[in-house]
């Protein structure tokens, strides 16, 4: 199949079908609506479950009941909506059921504004919920890394049995861009019956599968975390990507950005270029877990006189850069927030400030 | 002579921890009379609540998942629609239900899921140590309405059977107890048709249970019996609410 130009809202919602996600539940928010506008239609077509939640609250736990009994399944939401989720989030990852969740970020705190925003990284980072839990971050920088990143979300799910989050901003969610599905990307479900609530019948064993969170004897709670635990550590050791740009040669400052606002990072760096500055990036793909060594080798090369972490946010991703780089050069942080984006100029300008000063 | 009486396979073999003159086992057993004599065991799904009945899957021989408070209804739907061949149902208490989970439960209810909700509603929050639920009657004690409940400031009991049944939605909707052997054989049965109402696709099916927590309300178990039925049954009257229009005979 050849591109196709698509809305990254309407691709993300794609991009499940054809990875065979065929249950999609949620509740309408700016600027994903058009995900739920589109599957509402699609989901039809392919004979698959498109239900509208009376709210993210309970589409949480409308993911968590559908990814227990086996199912692949997926949701899509934006910032406020991502909040009442995540108290399914920490239950589901207790639970170790693996489901896909699409945060298409707007500006916050509150209800904030409805334009792009890279506000939610500590969220999705760090964690929204209650616990000590992890979700498996993607951060994708155009329509059709996102259309990758949601493709392989669902077999990341199942390896580690917990939940992936795609992290984009509104702009890509809203933006148009060329677009193609590739199908060496579309991996069967693995089977789920050790511990899915798929019905006994349907089994070889007569024993009960259980679905649950609940762990009231400290003992067994200490050991299920560090259970859970185990799997972020491989998770951090497997599965990290990120990509380099312009790291080849000497340069005088390393930019750590993602999402759009690594695109306006690389069109900084290309005409800073042309003025003889040499500056590099790494842009994560992975929030969680982190480029940690490869941000930190970036930052140590010889010359290399600053980091900056540059982000639409009041400086989030920057606690992660300055403890992936351990004091091997300055750390600094450029952002703007709300639905601004800086300009290509406005960056040029910051690093220029910054090998000044 | 063969056996008369004996365990459900639907129940595992497992005592259980709820007080003395708690009515969750009697319920326990009704279902699970229920799931063996409609031969589902194998395709059925339970959901856990928040409350005394969290540890239910200890106890019920079939699949479960664990919701969080008040969240089953919408924990079932999510597998209901994935999975229209699962039986599922939740089992729920009135602080789970009528409080926290009041937006699920309504909506799943309007929704006309085809699942089963049983429904425990024992006037008081069990787990958490007594205190005042949505369903606690004027001037009931609890641990968070120590001089009685104050309609004035907290308003009157939810009726939960009759707030669903309001809906447009077809349902079945019905309020039972088993305090007495009558009240149990009437509760067993609706039980069943709830279940069959499921099995036929027909609609959602939703069974409360006025039920009795002596150790939260310092009674003892008779002194509960006798509350119940001079309390809280003249206020939570039992009956059918609502049930689905007869089938048209093909």
């Amino acid at each position: 199949m050849g591109k196709v130009l698509m809305k990254g809202n309407e691709a993300i919602g794609e991009a499940a079908i054809r990875a065979g996600c065929l249950n999609y539940f949620a509740y309408p928010i700016t600027p994903q609506s058009e995900v739920a506008e589109y599957l509402s239609r699609r989901m039809d077509e392919v004979g698959g479950v498109f239900l509208q939640g009376e709210s993210e609250v309970a589409v949480g736990y409308m993911i968590f009941g559908a990814a227990g009994c086996g199912a692949r399944v997926f949701t899509t939401s934006s910032s406020p909506g991502i909040s009442l989720m995540s108290e399914a989030l920490s239950y589901i990852t207790c639970a170790q059921c693996p489901a896909v969740f699409v945060n298409i970020m707007r500006g916050g705190p509150g209800l904030g504004g409805i334009l792009p925003s890279q506000g939610d990284y500590f969220q999705a980072t760090k964690g929204g919920g209650h616990g000590d839990y992890r979700l498996f971050v993607m951060a994708p920088a155009s329509v059709q890394e996102a259309v990758q990143m949601v493709m392989e979300a669902f077999p990341i799910a199942e390896k580690y049995r917990n939940p992936v989050m795609i992290l984009g901003d509104g702009l890509i969610g809203q933006m148009m861009e060329p677009v193609e599905f590739p199908e060496d990307l579309v991996v069967k479900p693995t089977n789920k019956d050790e511990w899915a609530t798929n019905g006994i019948g349907n089994r070889s064993d007569d024993s009960p599968n259980l679905v649950k969170s609940l762990f009231l004897d400290p003992v067994q709670l200490n050991s299920h975390n560090l259970m859970l635990k185990a799997k972020y550590d491989r998770m951090r050791r497997e599965d990290v990507r990120y990509e380099a740009y312009n790291t080849d040669g000497d340069y005088r400052a390393l930019i750590v950005s993602y999402g759009t606002m690594s695109r306006v990072c690389r069109t900084a760096i290309d005409f800073l270029k042309e003025e003889g500055l040499e500056v590099a990036m790494i842009r994560p793909q992975t929030l969680f877990p982190f480029p940690e060594e490869a941000v930190r080798d970036a930052a140590g090369k010889a010359g290399c006189q600053v980091a900056v972490s540059i982000e639409m946010s009041m400086g989030q991703m920057v606690e992660d850069v300055e403890r992936s780089i351990q004091g091997r050069c300055p750390v600094e942080w450029y952002g703007k927030c709300g639905g601004e984006v800086p300009t290509p100029e406005e960056i040029m300008d910051v690093v220029r400030g910054m090998l000044k000063g | 002579m063969g056996k008369t009486f004996k365990r459900p396979e639907a129940l595992k073999d497992n005592p259980t921890h709820y007080c003395p003159g708690c009515t969750h086992g009697v319920i326990h057993r009704l279902v699970a009379e229920v799931i063996d004599e409609l031969g589902i065991r194998g395709r059925t799904v339970g959901i856990a609540p928040v409350g005394c009945a969290v540890l239910a899957y200890n106890y019920f021989n079939v699949d479960f998942q664990e919701a969080a408070h008040g969240r089953a209804p919408a924990m079932a739907t999510g597998i209901k629609r994935v999975r229209p061949d699962l039986m599922v149902f939740t089992y729920q208490g009135d602080g789970d239900l009528a409080s926290i989970g009041m937006g699920e439960i309504i909506h799943a209810a309007n929704r006309g899921e085809k699942f089963t909700t049983i429904f425990v509603n024992n006037a008081v929050y069990g787990m958490t140590g007594g205190q005042m639920a949505p369903t606690t009657m004027p001037d009931q004690r609890t641990s968070t309405s120590p001089f009685g409940r104050d309609v004035q400031a907290v308003g009157m009991p939810v009726k939960m059977a009759e707030l669903l049944a309001a809906l447009q939605t077809p349902a079945y909707i019905t309020r039972q107890s088993v305090i007495k052997p009558k009240y149990i054989n009437r509760a067993k049965k609706a039980i069943h048709k709830a279940f069959s109402y499921q099995m036929e696709n027909r609609c959602f099916s939703f069974v409360e249970v006025v039920s009795t927590c002596p150790t939260n309300w310092g009674m003892t178990p008779l002194d509960a019996v006798e509350w119940t039925e001079n309390t809280l049954l003249p206020y939570y009257q039992l009956g059918d609410c609502k049930t689905p229009e007869p089938r048209e005979e093909a």
